[in-house]
């Protein structure tokens, strides 16, 4: 691929179509035993994007290799059975809900974070925040896997820097300085390892946390936060926007 | 940004050329890291001659700003010189034994790296180079270089078929490495990474090595062989242009921008005993 820019400056890959050979990543993978994990949420409203994420990441993520699903929903009585892949597991994880969707959204950091220390850690290597409003329609393979690993976002990926979506006001945790910035990275779809997204989703409730005491809250709620995060921890491989594209575009 | 060269393999190793980094960005994340990078080289019989400058080059080009320890291996302690060093840089004479033939000499490399790997350096350096001594540093060689397991790519077949790459074709070396097989030609001149990983690789080149002196075999191009075997199957982390490994002999082509690491000139006859 040369229409587009595969390393980043600080020489983490960008994933793109063309560029890896997913039967060398595989044998790489298999060959370190590693199992990886999903992580989404259904609340209110979202219980209806269930059947589809579910039936769509069976098939299509990571597929051939174990996968161990993390369903949280507020209405767990309200999910039909799922008809899931041999190698993958599927657990539902019942949390409350809140009378805001960005108070939701906000709380799945806080969530994770404590479920990667009191589970998640003993069970997966690599783990995925993936929004459940997301149908894929391609296979998402092991070019995914690595220490710590954002998504562009497709509405951003040709904007300017000064366009970018961050987070400019000072009083936020969130914020980034004019001119910084290396790309907008959506919170629809990251991950690492159970190490690194630890980290990550810790520091991101921090910063959420000090803007509630401090009365505010930032322009793009949770996706602020991780791209102030994703600007001073670099990730360690990027996803090109193919890999979540929103089809509002 | 480069566009005329390929900056990441099939299994989405980085490869390492100008424009494809900002060294102020990986100075920043990596300096605080307070690493220590080490470097050996093996200056035996005639090449100790080469010693001198290459460590003066190096004190101007190899990772600046960093701990560095250079590990000279030689038969011949009291004709290394003395060179200046920077602050926390420091160089280690480590005596060895000379063989006689200059391929022995260049194959039991692996097994000195490695031993030396076990008794020392380990608890000494984080990062590892592996380079021959008869080199010179040009220009910078920095933290865009460090990586797991990192392999140089050879100056001489960088841009050239997979079918001319000189690997070891007979089947009885365990060196071999089929047609149509093989991802790159890498040079036995650098290659490097975590400690711990150039630990292992080193162990099972020496290995394979051992395999075919019992077989009464030896590989096409000695250790360089033994590496590119290995490296085909346990694909290096990251790769390094021929900006790290060239040759002066060679005439430089539009996709080479900078050469930071080259051949010094001399006659192979006279220097190989």
């Amino acid at each position: 691929r040369r229409d587009v820019l595969v390393l980043t400056p600080w020489l983490a890959p960008i994933v793109w179509e063309g560029t890896f050979n997913r039967d060398i990543l595989n044998a790489q993978y298999i060959q370190k035993k590693l199992v990886t994990g999903v992580v989404t949420f259904a609340v209110k409203k979202y219980w209806f994007f269930i059947e589809g994420f579910m039936s769509s990441a069976n098939k299509y993520f990571l597929a051939g290799h174990q996968v161990i699903f993390y369903l949280f929903t507020d209405n767990p009585e309200q999910i039909s059975p799922i008809q899931m892949a041999p190698e993958n597991r599927l657990f539902v994880i019942p949390v409350q809900n809140h009378s805001q969707w960005q108070d939701t959204s906000m709380s799945r950091m806080d969530i994770i974070s404590r479920y990667i220390r009191s589970h998640f850690q003993y069970e997966v290597h690599y783990l995925y925040s993936i929004d459940i409003d997301v149908q894929l329609f391609e296979h998402i393979g092991v070019e995914i896997i690595d220490a710590l690993v954002g998504t562009i976002s497709s509405w951003q990926y040709n904007a300017r820097r000064e366009s970018k979506s961050y987070e400019t006001r000072t009083e936020s945790q969130a914020a980034i300085p004019e001119g910084e910035g290396d790309f907008y990275y959506t919170a629809s779809f990251y991950g690492g390892s159970v190490a690194e997204v630890y980290k990550l989703t810790t520091a991101c409730f921090k910063g959420i946390m000090k803007d509630r005491e401090n009365g505010i809250e930032a322009r793009w709620h949770d996706e602020s936060h991780l791209n102030k995060y994703l600007l001073y921890h670099k990730p360690t491989r990027l996803l090109s926007p193919e890999y979540y594209w929103d089809e509002e575009l | 940004r480069r566009q005329d060269v390929l900056t990441v393999t099939p299994w989405l190793a980085p490869i390492i050329w100008e424009g494809t980094f900002s060294a102020e960005i990986l100075d920043s994340a990596y300096k605080p890291l307070n690493l220590t990078v080490g470097v050996t080289a093996f200056a035996v019989g005639k090449y100790t001659r080469f010693v001198g400058r290459f460590l003066e080059s190096a004190e101007k080009h190899f990772m600046k700003g960093y701990r560095v320890n250079y590990y000279i291996f030689t038969d011949n302690p009291e004709t290394i010189p003395t060179v200046q060093l920077q602050p926390g840089r420091r160089l280690v004479i480590v005596p060895i034994k000379k063989y006689p033939s200059w391929q022995e000499i260049s194959m039991r490399r692996m097994e000195a790296i490695n031993k030396h790997i076990a008794e020392t350096s380990h608890g000494e350096v984080d990062y590892l180079f592996c380079l021959d001594i008869d080199m010179v540093f040009y220009n910078a060689w920095g933290p865009e270089t460090l990586g797991d397991i990192v392999a140089a790519l050879h100056p001489g077949y960088f841009n050239v078929p997979r079918s001319q790459f000189p690997y070891e074709r007979r089947s009885s070396s365990a060196a071999h490495i089929p047609d149509g097989e093989g991802d790159f030609y890498y040079g036995g001149a650098v290659f490097g990474g975590l400690v711990k990983k150039v630990y292992e690789f080193t162990k099972t080149c020496h290995m394979t090595i051992l395999t075919d002196k019992a077989n009464g075999i030896m590989a096409a191009w000695q250790e360089e062989s033994h590496l590119n075997r290995h490296f085909l199957s346990h694909k290096p982390s990251k790769v390094l242009s021929p900006e790290y490994l060239w040759d002066d002999r060679k005439p430089k082509p539009p996709e080479i921008h900078l050469i930071r690491f080259s051949t010094v000139e001399k006659d192979y006859r006279e220097i190989r005993d």
